[in-house]
């Protein structure tokens, strides 16, 4: 085990001396400021360290201005390295145990020391008169819904996209027929419309609070409803549920995003809670982009009964991306390497954009994913 | 999507391309018109009339001339005359208008178009008897002369109106019943009722016979506008027919007897007929319906009436009796009889000589012989009357082989026992279209058991073949023996003819798929109780044992239990079988559901088939099973209930009905103050109809159902060596491809054939899978089996990678081999919300250049439009409005051929055919030669000339 010592002044620079915390032991190593690796290496190293490989731990770091942050991908580790000057305070706790309220601004401020932090830490339920509402941290958080062209509809309109996500989650809604009043160059013309008739509680589209009964169905995933019948509107539906993007006029129009803003918006919900958190990402929707997005949805194909020499390549690849997660191998002088199973290690790899999940569904798919039995 | 609508339409190249390749027509219409309720017949120009329920008129002379008229209302036609010789044909519906039709020249071919229509005026004088029970402008009968200046009109107030031909003009001098009265003031009766005939004179053509209800017949002379004779029947009119020489006529009455009555000027009036015959009495009878009298030159004139029957023992029966001296036949039908003809001499000669016997049944079409002793039947060569039982299953092939050809239809001749092979009499017009390029067979199957093989070739689809599956079952309907043998003794002599018989002995016999090899003349047909039935066409008769064997689909599931029906118990022993298909091995599957999908690969000597429950391999040459594979679904119980249980519905339906008591009684009176407070609010306003927004789930009922089955030989371990493989898809979006070790020809003896699971393909959005089909390295579907090795195909590409293509309800795809990795794609429902329901790989030839085809992906869809693909890029070409998304038998019975074509049943007798390539096209090209007609319309006479009725 190595044997942690203070870095010699001269090389803070290049350095990063961190004091990790877990309960009462301290572990102390250092790490190359300008090759931090990646959070998921970090994380196992930190494991590894306190020799805890198979705790899940809830990783926070102190910051420059005393508040307590978590650590949880590669760009809050990218930062926590960048800023630590030259130390860098570590907190794990166990996930099961953790203290979520305890991060956030001037979370160490109030209580100035570590000390006091650490006790806030340790002991949980000492001052604790009512457990607050978890809220769990955003990479467990998982996109259910957006609005999204926000900047290319009438403000009228709400183009909503639903993410199913391959749960079983039922998307929940009715569809009925009806007819709406249309503005037309003869005057107001009733024509006949599909719109939502019902939400089934604690569906989907119910927990997004972006639709509601009486809003009139405009498009399905780019295709407009108008001249179709109330079975086929359900059909293309039903045929785009996994990645629906549905285009309402609200019945209720006075929630409208004002459109300057130039935003969209992410509603996110966890198990057990509902959240709306601004998002920086603007989402412009072009029907090709269903197109792509739908290889998410890839057919799962499985090789059975034959010999696995007839595509070894294939089995090769598949064997290392379905390995157990493995350690990596920590390395004194902190140049963590890049390892395959390094990916596996965090199980319920947040989907923090669904492209990227896609692409990286996709990549797999076509080194052949290949289960075998 | 990108690439679609970049593409689309902008390329006028392809445009042109497309146009030589596609066009959609709706060319001719197979089978028996349903319901037909009108009959005519031109004895000059030797054609048949048919007038249906739905408006529609059918022209039909020699075998493919046909015509087609639709009515503009959807209202029966009641009654049609053609105009003689003139091409010309009155019809009058239900709705009491005539219209005047005409087989018109257009270009080279004749077709039939509507000219005019005419409803009698509700005048205060024409209503004169406003005390008659019946309305006086009612159409009851038509009378057009034959030298089709003058339309006589019959009514039910008793008036008779004239009308003058073809410009359907009232003339001024209409007869009424008054008149007839004032002059013969022996009448005391106070209205003679409506008139039920009008016929012509047979020798003056001024004089017609009318015949009023309740009996009175009128000779009445146009000329002179006198009554020359009166005939007071006491019986109530059914229908009036002349004897040749007029100096006689007959009436039929409603008591089942009819009277000869001589017309001869010394008595003018008298009440007593020559003789009065009740056929069928002494005990009460039903009304003779129409009544023909046909003189013969061999001696006693021949009597043909419909009706008679003694009301208490027969009185339902659908009958039609023939008459000659001693001779007596009793035509017993399986339906109604709408009307009936004589074919006959009409010119200069003495006799009548009937030729024939033309009667139009609810259902089919029955022609007698009548110059043939024992009056047999003359096989129709169109008209068929394809639901003789219901039809539960269609198949076709294209480019039969001669050899094939030749053998069917040697086995069918051999066949029809009490069929004549005379000529068809009815042989009108001229057939224009060419002889067709290659032999088509059309096969359905049936609700008894029965496989039917029809000529699909041309304009009318003829019978060729029958194969019945049920004698090697042991079903408690054999009974058939012991029917025609009491035959013998009965009286009325009954004969059974026609075909139609609605009723199944079992409807486990019915068959569900059918799949042929033409070129080695073998056929697998499989049912209702899961019985698969491989035959191989024999010519010669032959006696033996059929190998049974069972395939238990449900492998080693537990928990389940069968609850529908019994597997056909085999008939042991050996069974005698007639020259044609001869079964040979039954393979039933356990537990026997119906066979919902069947192919076959002779080359390898194996079939395989599936059920809601599974499929399985068989190896039909060393009678052993190969493989048998359970898809059932852990959470799929509806499978297991049969087709008739409804314990889960049941069971459903009573928790419903209980949690909607409880929910009531909490919160009683409120609620319904609520509810009527609502109701007042929106009475007007009807639930509207919802649709539930669910993905498909995996436990979705009747997952397992097998959708379809596939041969090819392919890719499907490496890219390198290609072997037999067979694929199976599931309603759940489930696809199972297995590599086949098939030994060689010569091993086929010793060696077993092995099947290896090679791959698994769920589709993620788990839509049915409707069809597999595997595309060579050209990117066009595999030759069919022998197809190679006898030089009939080119070779398929094995150099380039094969591809896969999956149709589900919902999108296509295409995926390369052997690894499955998708190539193309089009979500069909994701973008049209129309679903999949038949689809087809189709070769396109283009009408511009003899050799440039293509192939397409054609998909019905429930909407019921088609659409075409290209393949294997699956780029939209045309879409076309076929069927009305309401007519779910006619998308369920489509089928399509491999050159564009295709059928589907528009009644439950009627196919309709379609052609979607422009170059194939079968229709109806005939014309028909008439004398001279004026245009009558502008009101010009016709000419003396033009009219030659008495030559």
């Amino acid at each position: 085990m190595n044997k942690n010592h203070r870095v010699p002044s001269s090389r803070t620079l290049s350095a990063v001396e961190v004091k990790s915390k877990f309960g009462a032991e301290f572990r102390r190593f250092s790490l190359d400021r300008s090759k931090p690796g990646r959070f998921d290496e970090f994380y196992g190293l930190l494991q590894h360290v306190h020799r805890i490989p198979n705790v899940d731990l809830l990783v926070g770091y102190a910051d420059i201005h005393g508040d307590l942050l978590p650590i949880n991908n590669d760009d809050n580790y990218h930062k926590a390295i960048s800023t630590a000057a030259p130390l860098l305070r570590l907190f794990l706790q166990r996930k099961e145990e953790a203290e979520y309220s305890a991060f956030g601004t001037n979370s160490l401020t109030r209580k100035k020391t570590p000390a006091a932090l650490a006790a806030v830490l340790l002991r949980p339920d000492a001052n604790r008169k009512k457990p607050p509402v978890i809220i769990s941290l955003p990479k467990d958080f998982r996109p259910v819904s957006s609005i999204i062209d926000v900047d290319i509809l009438p403000e009228t309109h709400r183009r909503v996209r639903l993410y199913k996500h391959g749960q079983e989650k039922p998307l929940g809604f009715y569809i009925r027929d009806g007819s709406s009043v249309r503005v037309t160059p003869q005057g107001l013309e009733k024509v006949p419309g599909i719109f939502i008739s019902r939400l089934v509680p604690g569906g989907l589209a119910e927990s997004t609070g972006l639709l509601a009964v009486n809003d009139e169905v405009l498009e399905v995933n780019g295709i407009e409803v108008a001249g179709k019948s109330l079975d086929q509107v359900t059909d293309m539906m039903i045929a785009n549920s996994h990645n629906l993007i549905i285009t309402v006029k609200p019945a209720n129009q006075r929630n409208n995003v004002v459109r300057n803003s130039n935003t969209s918006y992410y509603s996110y919900s966890a198990p057990g809670a509902v959240a709306m958190t601004p998002s920086h990402i603007i989402q412009n929707f072009r029907p090709e982009e269903v197109e792509s997005d739908d290889d998410e949805e890839e057919d799962l194909v499985i090789e059975t009964g034959g010999d696995m020499r007839l595509a070894p390549l294939s089995a090769a690849g598949a064997t290392a991306s379905y390995s157990m997660p493995s350690l990596p191998r920590y390395e004194p002088h902190l140049n963590l390497r890049h390892s395959n199973g390094a990916m596996a290690t965090s199980s319920s790899v947040g989907s923090l954009s669904t492209n990227e999940r896609g692409l990286e569904r996709r990549n797999l798919e076509e080194d052949g994913t290949v289960i075998t039995l | 999507m990108k690439f679609r609508f970049r593409r689309q339409g902008n390329d006028p190249q392809r445009e042109k391309i497309k146009q030589d390749l596609f066009a959609f027509n709706k060319t001719v219409e197979h089978g028996f018109p349903n319901q037909p309720s009108a009959l005519a017949y031109d004895p000059k120009l030797q054609l048949m009339a048919i007038g249906t329920k739905s408006g529609a008129i059918k022209v039909y002379g020699s075998p493919g001339v046909e015509f087609t008229g639709l009515h503009k209302d959807t209202a029966t036609v009641t009654q049609m005359h053609f105009l003689h010789g003139q091409g010309r044909i009155l019809s009058l519906l239900d709705d009491n208008t005539l219209h005047l039709w005409e087989i018109g020249q257009r270009e080279q071919c004749s077709s039939l178009e509507e000219v005019c229509s005419f409803t009698i005026p509700c005048r205060t004088a024409v209503c004169a008897s406003y005390f008659s029970p019946y309305s006086a402008t009612r159409v009851t009968v038509l009378l057009p002369k034959l030298n089709c200046d003058l339309l006589a009109v019959g009514t039910e107030g008793g008036g008779v109106h004239f009308l003058e031909l073809p410009s359907l003009t009232l003339l001024d001098k209409s007869l009424f019943q008054d008149e007839i009265m004032q002059r013969w003031e022996a009448l005391f009766v106070f209205s003679l009722g409506p008139v039920e005939s009008l016929q012509e004179h047979p020798q003056h053509p001024d004089k017609i016979l009318i015949g009023y209800s309740r009996g009175l017949v009128v000779l009445w002379d146009l000329q002179t506008r006198h009554v020359d004779n009166l005939f007071l029947g006491k019986q109530q009119l059914e229908s009036l027919v002349w004897e040749r020489s007029g100096n006689s006529f007959v009436s039929s009455h409603s008591d089942g007897g009819y009277m000869v009555w001589s017309v001869s000027s010394s008595t003018p009036c008298t009440n007593e007929p020559v003789s009065s015959t009740i056929t069928y009495g002494p005990f009460p009878c039903k009304a003779v319906n129409k009544i023909l009298w046909r003189t013969a030159e061999s001696g006693a004139p021949l009597v043909l009436f419909s009706g008679g029957m003694p009301r208490a023992s027969y009185g339902d029966r659908h009958c039609l009796t023939i008459l000659q001296d001693s001779q007596h036949v009793t035509l017993d039908f399986t339906s109604r009889v709408i009307d009936f003809f004589t074919v006959h001499c009409t010119d200069a000669h003495k006799f009548d000589d009937p030729s024939a016997l033309v009667v139009l049944l609810e259902e089919e079409l029955v022609v007698i012989d009548l110059q043939t002793a024992g009056w047999p039947t003359i096989p129709a060569p169109y008209l068929a009357p394809l639901h003789s039982s219901a039809i539960t299953c269609s198949y076709h092939i294209s480019n039969v082989p001669t050899k094939l050809w030749e053998r069917v239809v040697s086995a069918g001749q051999q066949q029809g026992s009490l069929q004549t092979h005379t000529n068809w009499p009815i042989c009108g017009g001229k057939n224009l279209a060419p002889d067709p390029k290659q032999q088509e067979l059309m096969l359905t199957g049936h609700e008894d058991g029965t496989v039917r093989f029809w000529d699909a070739s041309g304009v009318s689809l003829r019978p060729l073949y029958k194969l019945s599956t049920a004698n090697i079952f042991q079903t408690d309907c054999d009974h058939n023996d012991s029917l025609t043998q009491a035959g013998e003794e009965e009286w009325p002599p009954f004969r059974k003819v026609g075909c139609f018989d609605p009723y199944s002995d079992d409807p486990r016999l019915g068959i569900q798929k059918i799949c042929l090899c033409k070129y080695s003349g073998k056929l697998v047909v499989a049912g209702t109780a899961g019985q698969v039935i491989v035959l191989y066409l024999s010519d010669e008769k032959s006696d033996h044992m059929i190998d049974v064997a069972t395939v238990d689909l449900l492998q080693d599931r537990e928990g389940f239990t069968w609850k529908g029906h019994d597997r056909l118990p085999p008939k042991s022993g050996s069974v005698v079988f007639a020259p044609g298909f001869q079964p040979v091995v039954l393979v039933q599957c356990m537990p026997p559901a119906a066979v919902t999908a069947v192919t076959l690969h002779a080359e390898w000597n194996l079939i395989a088939f599936g059920t809601s429950h599974g499929f399985g391999l068989f190896d039909y040459h060393r009678r052993s099973p190969v493989l048998a594979r359970c898809t059932l679904h852990p959470n799929d119980s509806l499978a297991m209930e049969g087709p008739l249980s409804r314990v889960k519905s049941l069971k459903k339906s009573l928790r419903q009905s209980f949690r909607r008591i409880r929910k009531s009684r909490v919160s009683g009176k409120k609620r319904v103050q609520e509810a009527n407070a609502h109701l007042a609010e929106q009475d007007a306003e009807v639930t509207p109809v919802q649709r539930r927004i669910e993905p498909r789930s995996a436990d979705d009922s009747l997952s397992g159902v097998v959708r379809c089955l596939c041969f090819a030989d392919t890719f499907l371990r490496d890219g390198t060596h290609h072997g037999p493989t067979m694929w199976a898809g599931t309603n759940s979006g489930s696809v199972y491809a297995y590599a086949l070790d098939v030994p060689s020809q010569e091993k086929f003896s010793e060696q077993s054939v092995e099947a290896l699971l090679g791959k698994e393909i769920q589709l993620m959005h788990r839509a049915p899978v409707v069809s597999i089909a595997v595309l060579d390295g050209r990117g066009n579907p595999l030759p069919e089996p022998y197809e190679v090795s006898r030089d009939l195909a080119k070779a398929p590409d094995m150099q380039g990678s094969h591809s896969v293509l999956i149709a589900s309800e919902e999108q296509f795809k295409v995926f390369m081999l052997p690894k499955v990795s998708a190539k193309t794609k089009f979500k069909l429902t994701a973008h049209e919300g129309c679903r999949v329901r038949k689809v087809a790989l189709v070769n396109f030839s283009s009408v511009a250049s003899e050799d440039y085809s293509e192939n397409g992906l054609v998909c019905l869809t429930n909407l019921g439009d088609i659409h075409v693909f290209s393949i294997p890029a699956l780029r939209p070409q045309v879409r076309y409005d076929c069927i009305r998304k309401e007519d779910i038998s006619g998308i369920a019975s489509c089928v399509f051929t491999k050159t564009g074509q295709g059928f589907y049943l528009i009644s439950p007798s009627e196919y309709e055919r379609f052609s979607l390539s422009a170059r194939v096209i079968t229709e109806p090209l005939c014309q028909v030669r008439h004398s001279e007609r004026g245009s009558g319309l502008d009101g010009t006479k016709i000419t003396g000339s033009s009219v030659k009725n008495s030559r």
